[in-house]
């Protein structure tokens, strides 16, 4: 007689389960489809800020960057992606100055795994989220981030801010 | 009765204008021969134009239940999608595998499509859109759906492969079991109706379909039609032998192009078959929803030609099926066992007697008023 009863309940039990299963699948059916439809909807894509898709190398307005050269992103990536070249300057005083002269960065090699931006002491870099990086050739992949012309910008009272300084300072 | 209502979209006034036009012009042979060829050609021409929108419906279906938009590239909202795919599957290499039994391998497929041709000349699609009528119609798309099972077991044994083997006889573990199950319900509707002929069974439900007419019966004979029809179809919750994560594709893994296409065909026309013979036994085919009495009412339904209502009826169960395809984890083979021989059966063989007892003691709905 116990059997018989878990055999009601249990069909009772089940039925009601499928259908509180059924009910959740209708109310999926009605939602917001979260389809995105890319190359149409480039404008209007989100791409979170978080997503790590190509290193840059922040300037300012006067084309200054932050990067001193140190070279301590190319020594923690761990794959070789970065190359500093730096260069020696003498300054009107005489002192002899590093300073960069190319920042070279292969995207073909890049694991994106932040340890360049983590490390960097004076938060020159950083990464976006542009993810559009397909070429044809591989040559391409590999990018001087330093613009044409950029130098050292100038020591601020707060030399380790990520943020460009405001124009106000300057 | 219902001949008194004005039908302006039926098929009726062309169906016997040609059949007039042929005995007119033509001995009575060619007349017969004419239209059996008329027939069949377009009954194979419904069967691969129905497969076609099948499987573009239940991708989209598929795609919303997942919070998807679905195909949507090919045409507008994707709807040339399945003519691209069935040109592609055309025109694809069929694989010749070395060591499978040739003659078996070879013969499977038309197993499995030569089945669900066969059902499917004898569904009722509408008024006057019925090429065979048995008095025995039941009986026989039961027999006859049955033989597609030999192919599915054909593909899986000649195929020379553990996965396709274990998918056919899962499959045919399933089936057998659930053939059961769907014949009982039918033999519960057959009780109620008192016929076995699909046309007869239709106009005796013209004011009060099957479902209502035996109420509690028949909506519970109607709920097991779904489920063993639903696992006779090898889909949803009931895929077990084609479970891709255990046996690739199960009895049709060996199958390339064209060959596979007739599996793929079949698969969706038995689910568009088990749906249509729910709805003439269940929902009352193609007779639209009527009140006995309501003369204005009743006329307004029957301006919706009646191959209206079929598909409209048959795409509800299409739906219920797909609801519950998606709405479900797939079984264990003894939890699909179970559920048949445990649970459908007994309740199957209990709901029979309940509707023989409401038959004599004059308990359905259309004896009570």
């Amino acid at each position: 007689m116990r059997t018989f009863k878990q055999y009601i309940t249990g069909l009772f039990g089940g039925i009601k389960s499928l259908l509180s299963g059924l009910s959740v699948t209708w109310k999926e059916l009605w939602i917001k489809k979260v389809t995105q439809q890319y190359p149409e909807n480039r404008d209007t894509l989100v791409i979170s800020d978080r997503f790590r898709a190509e290193l840059v190398m922040s300037h300012d307005e006067n084309n200054e960057h932050a990067c001193t050269a140190c070279g301590i992103c190319e020594m923690n990536c761990p794959n070789g992606t970065i190359q500093v070249i730096s260069k020696m300057t003498e300054t009107e005083d005489g002192k002899k100055k590093k300073e960069l002269d190319r920042y070279v960065y292969d995207l073909g090699m890049c694991t994106f795994c932040n340890l360049c931006v983590i490390t960097c002491p004076s938060s020159a870099i950083k990464f976006t989220n542009h993810f559009e990086n397909a070429t044809f050739t591989r040559n391409k992949l590999v990018q001087q981030l330093n613009h044409e012309g950029s130098k050292l910008r100038a020591k601020k009272k707060e030399p380790i801010s990520a943020q460009p300084v405001p124009k106000e300072k300057e | 009765m219902f001949q008194n209502y004005s039908q302006p979209l039926e098929f009726t006034n062309l169906t016997s204008w040609l059949d007039a036009a042929l005995r007119e012009n033509l001995p009575e042979f060619w007349a017969v021969f004419i239209e059996l060829v008329l027939v069949g050609v377009v009954l194979l021409a419904a069967y691969a134009v129905l497969a076609m929108i099948l499987i573009y419906v239940e991708r989209k279906i598929t795609a919303f239940f997942q919070a998807r938009i679905g195909p949507n590239r090919v045409g507008k909202y994707g709807i040339f999608q399945t003519v691209a795919d069935v040109l592609k599957i055309l025109i694809k290499e069929i694989i010749h595998v070395n060591k499978v039994d040739k003659f078996l391998f070879y013969a499977a497929p038309f197993f499995m499509i030569v089945a669900s041709v066969l059902t499917f000349g004898a569904i009722p699609f509408g008024k006057s859109l019925h090429a065979v009528d048995f008095n025995i119609g039941v009986f026989y798309v039961t027999a006859v759906s049955s033989l597609g099972i030999i192919g599915v077991l054909l593909a899986g044994w000649s195929s020379n492969n553990k996965y396709s083997m274990i998918g056919a006889m899962r499959s045919g573990a399933q089936f057998v079991s659930y053939e059961l199950s769907a014949g009982f319900a039918l033999m519960t509707m057959v009780v109620l109706s008192g016929t076995m002929q699909f046309s007869e069974m239709i106009e005796s439900q013209a004011y009060c379909w099957n479902i209502f007419n035996g109420h509690i019966s028949s909506l519970v004979a109607f709920v097991i039609y779904l489920i063993s029809g639903h696992a006779e179809t090898n889909r949803g919750p009931f895929d077990l032998p084609e479970a891709e994560s255990e046996l690739t594709a199960g009895y049709h893994t060996e199958y390339s192009g064209l060959q596979f296409g007739f599996f793929y065909l079949a698969e969706y026309l038995n689910m568009f078959i088990i749906a249509s013979i729910a709805a003439t036994v269940f929902l009352g085919g193609w007779m639209p929803l009527q009140i006995s009495g309501w003369d204005g009412f009743n006329q307004l339904m029957w301006y919706i030609p009646s191959y209206i209502w079929f598909f409209g009826k048959v795409g509800f169960l299409i739906f219920l099926s797909l609801w519950v395809r998606w709405s479900f984890p797939r079984l264990r083979i003894d939890q699909l066992l179970n559920l048949e021989w445990k649970y459908l059966l007994p309740i199957n063989l209990v709901n029979i007697l309940v509707m023989v007892i409401l038959v004599l003691t004059g308990l359905t709905l259309t004896d009570l008023f």
